[in-house]
């Protein structure tokens, strides 16, 4: 049985310690994080100075916590301090503890003294323990910010469990810019009662969670982590970033097969056997993740390239043929005579699928439904959509508009573009297959209406095709993985 | 840590279901000329000893002997190269298996994630393009499948200049038999190096098992 972590991430109510009154402290950041990100459950404050801290009472002592209101202690007060108060905050109720204060194992004997006896403790009083030296844990279904930092994401499928705090930031920021949201989020600290693991095999569970995103760096039990995500894996993607893979590991062997047995290249066998989607950057996992979270899974590595001009085809169909688990597909014949029927004779006539700008108005829309629809398509990259908006940008913010018939231009552009996005992600819902939009203008210029409207369709708009390619790339793995070998 | 003779690894493996070239040892160069004889030529002669790790290195591998004076006269230089720190050493003759592709299997223990099987490309330039991939032991069937999948170079496992493509399921036969090898909490490391393709068939012509 996983371990229950309820308590942690959906708590009746909230208790903090070492709330002082000075803003730059962790307990005044904490108090402050949860009152202001829309927790509807009581929030208690523990503190040594009295009267109030932002207008919240301040109980002098975590014996004046009342019985059963709050599930979740977040711990911000020193390492001394601290069993006494878990020890006291279990009799009143609570059933898990975010320890955000460090001086733990991270810091010498010492700490590492004081880290297993709160361990201890906490299996004694049979309560979830999170971190300690971390930086806290995000719920959006419950409204919850328990952290000492931002910032607050907006709620989403995506549930984070980092290694480093700094980068479980980092993967919120990125939702927030993409609008792809998070479900949880959890710095693991020193991990010492509750590790990685233990928070995927709870997010394979929660319905509010369809893929798990992870910074890993350590493992100390390797081959028990192996075994657990092994099954995890089988029902939801986990999407994985790994420091520290390039160091050491080639210990002087007597036998090639040791010199050869990196580390990395055992943790990325490790990872391809487990079923892990292994990204190789942070900016990459997340964008893997938002697109295990927002696309269909496809049924096969069947790509097509839609592309309105110019030079992205035909870079983006490389990409697709160098792709070890994506098929640049011929385009089917019946497709390629339905395309002819649409456009004049210069388009490509094969995929990459070029319209060499002979579109009309509902062209793209029209080809979209049509390529999505045919069986022998898995996925569609859309390219060179947007350009139109961009060019609207410009008449609009420029000396003319809204004169000499620019403003009806204008409005036709950007309402164009809002179609083209809106067609996307109705072919890749009608269908059931993986549509991804990619222009550069997703960085460039997010008011972009094209953007804006892929954005509104809850979908992630790649900033480059290669981005794209590669977000495609772990789909379609992940999807055949699932299906086993035939 | 100890390795075994290339004779020892060999029956190790060989045991566990690991393809090797037709082979056995000889005393004498005498003896190395009868097993020559009921091999059939061509052969290769080595000299063999649980403390002669890296046989390449001081030339004690004699390849493509053709005739049985050849073999004689090869398995009397062995036996006069040995130096007093190899021990007791003999003769390891066995079948000349030629092939244009040479990997590399293996059995690796991991600090962190236990023991794990190797498949690479082989030959002397293995290192240098480390084309390598490993998965944890106990292997599935399909692991196996999946780890000669995760080779770079999948176009040298295809028919290659007039060699049939590699048997993928004898290959998958040979890293089953490492995984099994590593239920042996003995057995620290195994080299199957090269594991030359004869005819689509890896076949193994040098072993070297470490044990603890």
């Amino acid at each position: 049985m996983p371990r229950d972590l309820t308590p942690l991430f959906e708590p009746r109510g909230v208790v903090v310690t070492g709330v002082s009154s000075h803003p730059g402290k962790f307990g005044f950041v904490a108090l402050h994080n949860i009152l202001s990100c829309g927790f509807s459950g009581p929030v208690f404050a523990v503190g040594r100075e009295e009267g109030e801290v932002l207008g919240h009472p301040v109980l002098a002592s975590i014996a004046d916590l009342p019985d059963s209101v709050a599930d979740l202690l977040v711990l911000c007060t020193p390492v001394g301090a601290n069993e006494e108060i878990v020890r006291i905050a279990a009799t009143r109720g609570v059933r898990a503890v975010f320890c955000a204060a460090g001086g733990y194992s991270e810091a010498g004997p010492e700490g590492v003294e004081a880290e297993a006896r709160l361990v201890a403790l906490a299996a004694e009083l049979d309560l979830v323990l999170a971190g300690p030296n971390g930086q806290g844990v995000v719920s959006t279904p419950a409204g919850l910010c328990a952290q000492i930092v931002a910032p607050y994401p907006p709620r989403g499928r995506i549930g984070v469990a980092s290694q480093s705090g700094n980068f479980a930031s980092a993967f919120l920021n990125y939702a927030g810019q993409a609008g792809i949201g998070i479900s949880r989020a959890v710095s693991a600290g020193n991990a010492a009662a509750t590790s990685i693991a233990d928070y995927l095999e709870w997010y394979a569970d929660d319905d509010e969670t369809d893929v798990a995103l992870c910074y890993l760096e350590g493992l100390s039990d390797g081959r028990a982590f192996f075994e657990r995500v092994r099954e995890v894996t089988l029902r939801m993607p986990v999407v994985v970033v790994k420091g520290g893979t390039t160091a050491g590991g080639q210990r002087a062997a007597a036998s090639h097969t040791g010199s050869l047995a990196s580390d990395d290249r055992i943790f990325d066998g490790m990872a391809r056997q487990a079923g892990l989607v292994r990204a190789a950057t942070i900016e990459s996992a997340f964008e893997a993740a938002a697109t295990f979270a927002t696309q269909p899974m496809p049924s096969g590595d069947r790509v097509v390239v839609l592309s309105t001009a110019g030079g992205w085809g035909v870079v983006t169909a490389d990409a697709v043929t160098l792709h070890p688990d994506l098929t640049l597909t011929p385009l089917p014949d019946d497709l390629l005579a339905d395309i002819d029927r649409m456009l004049p004779p210069r388009w490509s006539r094969n995929n990459p699928v070029d319209l060499a700008g002979g579109e009309t108005r509902d062209t793209i829309p029209d080809l979209l439904h049509l390529t999505a629809a045919h069986p022998e398509v898995d996925a569609i990259i859309q390219l060179g959509i947007g350009i139109q908006g961009n060019t609207a940008a410009l008449t609009r913010s420029g000396p003319f508009h809204p004169d000499h018939g620019l403003e009806r231009i204008v409005d036709f552009h950007e309402h164009q573009e809002r179609r083209y996005a809106e067609a996307a992600a109705a072919a890749s819902d009608a269908h059931d297959k993986p549509v991804l939009v990619a222009s550069e203008l997703a960085v460039a210029r997010p008011d972009n209406p094209m953007v804006a409207a892929v954005r509104e369709s809850g979908r992630l708009c790649y900033a480059s095709a290669d981005r794209a390619v590669t977000a495609l790339g772990h789909l379609v793995r992940y999807a055949r993985r699932l299906r086993g070998r035939t | 840590m100890p390795t075994l003779s290339e004779a020892a690894s060999r029956r190790i493996v060989e045991d566990a279901g690991v393809a090797v070239s037709p082979w056995a040892t000889a005393a004498d160069a005498g003896s190395a000329e009868e097993v020559a004889a009921s091999l059939g030529l061509p052969v290769v002669a080595k000299l063999c000893g649980g403390a002669i790790a890296h046989k390449t290195e001081r030339g004690l591998v004699r390849l493509g002997l053709s005739s049985q004076d050849e073999v004689g006269a090869a398995a009397a230089d062995l036996l006069a190269a040995a130096r007093p720190e190899d021990g007791d050493v003999e003769l390891l003759v066995s079948t000349m298996v030629s092939g244009n592709r040479e990997l590399i299997a293996g059995l690796v223990r991991n600090e962190q994630f236990g023991p794990c099987v190797m498949l690479g490309l082989g030959g002397i330039l293995a290192e240098a393009v480390a084309d390598v991939a490993f998965r944890l032991a106990p292997l599935e069937r399909d692991d196996a499948l999946d780890l000669i999948d995760d080779l770079g170079a999948q176009l040298l496992l295809d028919e290659f200049r007039g060699e049939p493509a590699v048997d993928r399921e004898a290959l998958a036969d040979t890293l089953m038999a490492l995984s099994r090898i590593a239920e042996d909490p003995e057995v620290l490391s195994v080299d199957l190096n090269p594991l030359i393709v004869d005819d689509g068939q890896p076949v193994a012509v040098d072993a070297l098992v470490e044990t603890a």
